[in-house]
């Protein structure tokens, strides 16, 4: 007889246990506030990421609490396990049936999620998309926020590669995939800089794509250097092709011939950075996007923002931030890396 | 309910009784476990005690537990099968592309889904029954191969287009009450699954073979023919429950119902069914089903990490196994 009771004690006690322990403490969400709801005055804000445990969005959701305590909303962030297209419904649908008056997600599908995220914005919640948009289904989100406008991404490379050599020689480009949109875009916006008359002594000599595996970067890099031998630059605006390129460079002992900067992750990067194999590198601020987002969600909530192209509006440090096509906001410039900030970045 | 205190009442148990002996003892921890869920629930975040969002918070699982329903038999008559949310993927993107790029009419594309769900178990059923290889690895390897080809299919592009009369099923209730259509679907068929494995001959040659294949087969039972028929049932099944989340979606996605296959078995197993078979009701898998949904639901409003929520749910799961088996242990009875 004993052991029933033992079995059944510890299995509703076991229940009550875990629900007891996920009330308090730690385990509630993430972060300042842990009691939304619509009660009160102060307006509530909810960030879903695509998945946990992911420090590019934690750098986002620091910006975003940051905005939170300037603007005074308050702020939770609650994300998936997993990335997959379906992963975030549950959790929105929890969201506004808690009552937050708005939600900011950065999306794992630009679909899947429109039924649900229409559903909110009926119940008069503003939803903001972050980082990556609901394309094609734009009418279920107010705005998007981007880190940066991509379009300039191209002409901000050739600037720093300008300054890296001198304003003159010969430089090459490492891509991922020849059918990548977002490096075709950049390489378009690169070509296109390139025609402008200060710099018109650096000289495009050639393209090639490592298809985003590092040894095959690696290859591709090294065959640029024995196959131009005037060569002073390389341009990677792929994470995984900067990495490769820079371990290509350190091995054969080129990095004082040829400069190579790109966009790439500072963690991934600080090492080539420390031991002078890369100068500068450039990718954008996450931070600062979250921040960005902060101010514009909080600016849809009180009415003090109204979104329309070519309106713009204030957000804290960031300055004025414009509306474009769409109701997209781009954060700020493209963030650039060289020894002295590195170590301030975790992603 | 004289038998549902039992294991909390143990005065009223005459000495010698053994826990394990009641049919539904499993069950019972179950519908506790529930109630017990709810207080909690409710205790967690003052929206949980919301009849309507109740109801319609079903509706994220409810898909699941569709194919809990035929993976009770599956467990039940001693197999499993691994293959049911690539089934349900494929099936709904395959629907969706015969419906909007090939003009079918959508209601003949979503009867060509179901076939095609059907034959997918088919294919499982076969190989178990007639190659003797264990189902674990069969639909393993289905489990890759559907989710495989509905990559190659439609890679990473989202199936869309859907008439209107297809879309937002979990937006349609019955009548005026909260009740949201795919529950009352679920309803009819749990009770449908319940028939057919308690009161038919079907379901007791289903335990039977779960309870000891090479028996039931000297026993004259078709034991093949029903392994086939139950792989295709679940098959079906998932076909159907795709149907239903491309319907509450509005696409249909290569990585839908990603790992919805472990969260069905895990429902199945915390309902009572032996995962070694023969043994298994359809009402305890149903129990379950809501069991975990309540609880997702609940701590999901209380905003509790998701890392905590899997901690919760894999505990409970964990107990329900370990805890009768140590009971029945400690009578040395059979597990």
């Amino acid at each position: 007889m004993k052991l029933q009771h033992v079995g059944a004690t510890l299995v509703l006690g076991g229940l009550f246990f875990l629900g007891g322990c996920a009330k308090s403490g730690d385990s509630t969400a993430t972060t300042s506030t842990p009691s939304a709801g619509g009660s009160g005055t102060k307006q509530s804000v909810v960030y879903i990421p695509k998945n946990t445990g992911n420090s590019y969005f934690d750098s986002v959701i620091t910006g975003f609490e940051k905005a939170g305590k300037e603007k005074g909303f308050e702020f939770t962030t609650v994300a998936p396990a997993t990335a997959d297209a379906t992963s975030q419904i549950p959790f929105i649908k929890q969201q506004i049936q808690r009552g937050v008056n708005a939600i900011a997600i950065s999306p794992n599908s630009p679909d899947a999620l429109k039924p649900v995220l229409k559903e909110a914005m009926s119940k008069g919640i503003k939803v903001v998309s972050i980082d990556a948009d609901l394309e094609k289904n734009e009418d279920a989100r107010d705005a998007v926020v981007f880190p940066v406008d991509f379009g300039s991404i191209g002409s901000s490379q050739i600037e720093l590669m300008s300054s890296l050599i001198g304003g003159k020689g010969e430089i090459a480009i490492l891509s991922a995939t020849t059918d990548a949109p977002n490096q075709n875009a950049w390489i378009r916006g690169m070509k296109e800089s390139l025609k402008e008359a200060k710099y018109k002594d650096i000289k495009l000599v050639e393209v090639v794509y490592g298809d985003d595996e590092p040894q095959k970067s690696q290859r591709e890099t090294e065959a640029l250097l024995t196959k131009y031998p005037n060569l002073k630059g390389i341009i990677a605006p792929t994470s995984v092709g900067l990495v490769a390129a820079a371990q290509a460079l350190e091995t054969a002992q080129a990095a004082k011939r040829v400069q190579l900067t790109g966009l790439g992750l500072p963690k991934q990067m600080s090492r080539f950075v420390e031991n002078g194999t890369v100068q500068k590198f450039a990718l954008w601020d996450p931070g600062k996007m979250g921040y960005a987002a902060g101010y514009l969600v909080s600016g849809l909530l009180d009415n003090s923002i109204k979104p329309s192209v070519g309106g713009s509006f204030k957000a804290g440090d960031l300055g004025e931030l414009k509306f474009t096509d769409k109701m997209t906001v781009a954060a700020g410039p493209p963030l650039v890396f060289d020894s002295k900030n590195i170590k301030e970045y975790n992603f | 309910m004289n038998s549902s205190s039992a294991p909390l009442a143990p005065a009223k148990v005459s000495r010698g009784a053994r826990f394990s002996e009641h049919p539904l003892q499993r069950e019972i921890v179950a519908l506790l476990l529930l109630g017990v869920a709810f207080v909690v629930g409710a205790l967690l975040s003052k929206q949980f005690l919301d009849v309507a969002y109740q109801f319609d918070s079903t509706s994220l699982w409810i898909e699941t537990g569709f194919i809990a329903l035929t993976l009770t038999f599956i467990i039940v008559s001693g197999q499993i099968d691994l293959s049911v949310a690539s089934t349900l993927a494929l099936v709904a993107g395959v629907t969706g592309i015969l419906g909007t790029r090939f003009g079918l009419p959508f209601g003949v594309a979503c009867v060509c889904g179901l076939a095609l769900g059907a034959l997918l178990g088919a294919f499982n059923g076969v190989l178990v029954a007639y190659t003797k290889l264990p189902s674990l690895s069969v639909t393993l390897g289905t489990f890759a191969l559907y989710r495989g080809l509905a990559q190659v299919l439609f890679g990473d592009q989202s199936v869309t287009g859907f008439p209107d009369w297809f879309v937002g099923i979990d937006t349609r209730h019955l009548g005026p009450t909260p009740i949201p259509l795919p529950l009352v679907l679920f309803a009819v068929a749990a009770l449908g699954a319940g028939f057919v494995l308690h009161r038919t001959i079907l379901g007791r040659w289903t335990v039977s073979i779960g309870l000891n294949e090479a028996a039931s087969r000297y026993s004259g039972i078709p034991v093949q023919r029903i392994q086939v028929l139950l792989f295709t049932m679940s098959g079906l099944m998932a076909a159907f429950a795709g149907l239903m989340m491309s319907s509450r979606l509005g696409v249909a996605r290569y990585d839908m119902g990603m790992g919805l296959e472990l969260d069905a078995i895990t429902a199945v197993v915390l309902g009572g069914t032996s995962i070694f078979g023969g043994r298994g009701t359809i009402f305890g898998t149903v129990i379950a089903m809501f069991l975990i949904g309540v609880l997702r639901t609940g701590m999901g409003l209380a905003n509790i990490k998701v890392e905590n929520q899997l901690v919760v749910i894999g505990g409970l799961l964990l107990f329900s196994v370990v805890v009768p088996n140590l009971m029945a242990r400690g009578r040395s009875s059979r597990i």
